[in-house]
């Protein structure tokens, strides 16, 4: 990060130094939380006899995860590329309807209803209907799946923040005569993006849950979910912790993402709260 | 107070250098949703006359409709009868001009922008080129004394300090009026006085005419030429309080001419509950 890093003025090495170590204070803990509670998980396992098909040690997860590797990798991949295409086509739909929603109040008063309304459908049991609507070597009915539940907190927050402007801002515009188009590129859609990647937070670690939990449903059974499935059928159960200790990596990284993204686009917004 | 400087403005092509007053508000009354359940008569029969680099304040019992008025001369809400020209021009004509900056309660910058950005704001809509805005937005920096934060974001700025360039911001295009609604109002009495005294610097080294809705009686005296008061609702102009204490500065403030004036602001806004 910092250029003057090396050359050895004495102020620079000990900023340096200063920021290695508050980057050290701040990721320690969660290391060692994370760490302490695999030791105790697998203390637990051990003195208290724990059967494997109840809990198997971490040890054990982390032996298949290693045997496992090229099929995990495999897996994740075909899930991963589930999740971003489903979420990419989600965000284009629901970042789309949110503006037109925003521009005319009527259709935005009248289709928050129905979003909340299809949102409060446990949308995943739509899946077996979905494969039977397409072949069953199609990779749609899993991204559909995605894409349905990635759209409510995309759109719901896309809206808000195109339309949640305060009144001052909007006064203050008007008293520039700025144009309709003005204000939605100067104020609405800079307004709008913290907003975006809230919803693009919850939507990227959503993502990922459906489509893994798609597979449990049937349809093409080549991703993390049906392994799952699999292992656990076959009483195979480090493996199958295998694939979901994978599953959770994966939303993790989408998370991540995600948040990378939100400093890079909305500069002002993590500043602020780290204040 | 001294009076308008005449030449230097950029005033949206009016006549800036005419005889006429300043901001001319004739008969007007405002009701809002008239006819319906929630009908509310904010503002009846106000008629006033501001001269070019006059400094006005209106003052009244809360929601006795002085931002109603205020609003009425910005063109963001019409009246409901009765006519304001702004620099012999309508209202409506006047806001098309920006032929006048706006300063509210809340400072209203935008988070996304730095303060140098913030103030550029106006004269980015102007069309102003980029070095044209940055060295204005530089000068007015320098009038409100903020130069050393010029690419801080508005968060790392107290109320006072974004306040000030809330009113930089506002007088960045050099508008011959300047419209504040008791943009002071969210301070604390000390950093309140400073900024008192900023903006009576600031309107004297301008000659901006200033209107400026407040409900505190010595921030009306200290800073106005007329103090009005307005009835409560619906807001009629009581009374109008001529205030002559010259030059001012923080000893103006123990006179006991700025005294008499409080008292006698104090004793129509009494009269008129």
């Amino acid at each position: 990060m910092n250029p003057s890093a090396g050359s050895g003025a004495g102020s620079a090495v000990g900023s340096v130094l200063g920021s290695v170590a508050r980057r050290v204070r701040s990721v320690l803990p969660p290391i060692v939380v994370g760490v302490g509670l695999l030791v105790a998980w697998q203390l637990f396992v051990q003195v208290r006899h724990i059967k494997p098909y109840l809990l198997p040690p971490p040890s054990a997860i982390w032996h298949q995860i290693a045997s496992n590797r090229s099929g995990i990798l495999h897996a994740a991949r075909v899930t991963g590329t589930n999740a971003l295409v489903g979420l990419l086509a989600g965000l284009v739909l629901g970042v789309g309807a949110g503006a037109v929603a925003s521009r005319f109040r009527w259709l935005g008063e009248l289709t928050i209803p129905v979003a909340v309304a299809v949102n409060a459908i446990p949308i995943i049991a739509l899946v077996p209907i979905f494969n039977n609507m397409f072949s069953t070597t199609s990779a749609i009915p899993r991204r559909l799946m995605v894409t349905i539940i990635v759209f409510f907190p995309i759109f719901m927050n896309t809206l808000r923040g195109l339309t949640q402007v305060d009144a001052t801002k909007e006064e203050l515009m008007r008293s520039y005569a700025a144009s309709p188009g003005t204000v939605l590129r100067k104020v609405r859609v800079p307004h709008a993006l913290p907003f975006l990647f809230t919803g693009l937070k919850i939507a990227s670690s959503l993502s990922v849950i459906a489509a893994v939990v798609a597979e449990y449903f049937g349809g093409l059974q080549d991703g993390l979910g049906s392994h799952i499935v699999s292992a656990a059928s076959n009483s195979a159960y480090g493996r199958a912790w295998a694939f979901v200790a994978a599953s959770c990596a994966l939303g993790l990284a989408f998370y991540f993402v995600t948040i990378l993204a939100e400093r890079v686009f909305v500069p002002w917004q993590p500043a602020r709260r780290s204040r | 107070m001294s009076g308008p400087s005449g030449g230097g403005r950029v005033g949206g092509g009016g006549p800036v250098g005419g005889g006429g007053p300043a901001v001319l508000v004739a008969g007007v009354s405002k009701v809002f949703n008239p006819g319906r359940t929630g009908q509310v008569e904010a503002v009846r029969g106000v008629d006033l006359e501001i001269e070019r680099g006059e400094f006005i304040s209106l003052i009244g019992p809360s929601g006795c409709g002085k931002s109603t008025l205020l609003r009425l001369v910005a063109n963001l809400t019409d009246p409901t009868s009765g006519t304001v020209i702004v620099n012999g021009k309508t209202a409506r004509q006047a806001r098309l001009d920006q032929a006048y900056g706006m300063a509210f309660q809340q400072s209203g910058l935008f988070e996304w922008r730095t303060v140098t950005k913030n103030i550029e704001l106006p004269l980015e809509l102007r069309g102003w080129d980029r070095v044209r805005r940055q060295s204005r937005a530089a000068e007015m920096l320098k009038l409100v004394k903020l130069e050393d934060f010029a690419d801080h974001h508005p968060w790392e700025l107290s109320g006072g300090m974004q306040q000030r360039v809330a009113i930089a911001r506002a007088l960045a295009f050099d508008p011959p009026l300047l419209l504040m609604d008791e943009p002071f109002g969210a301070l604390d009495e000390m950093t309140r006085e400073h900024m008192q005294a900023e903006l009576n610097r600031i309107c004297e080294a301008t000659g901006t005419t200033a209107v400026f809705v407040t409900h505190s009686i010595p921030e009306a005296v200290f800073l106005s030429d007329r103090v009005v008061v307005l009835s409560p609702r619906p807001g009629r102009i009581v009374t109008v309080v001529e205030v002559e204490l010259g030059a001012r500065n923080d000893d103006t403030r123990e006179t006991p001419e700025f005294f008499k004036k409080i008292t006698e602001v104090r004793e129509a806004l009494r009269g008129s509950a």
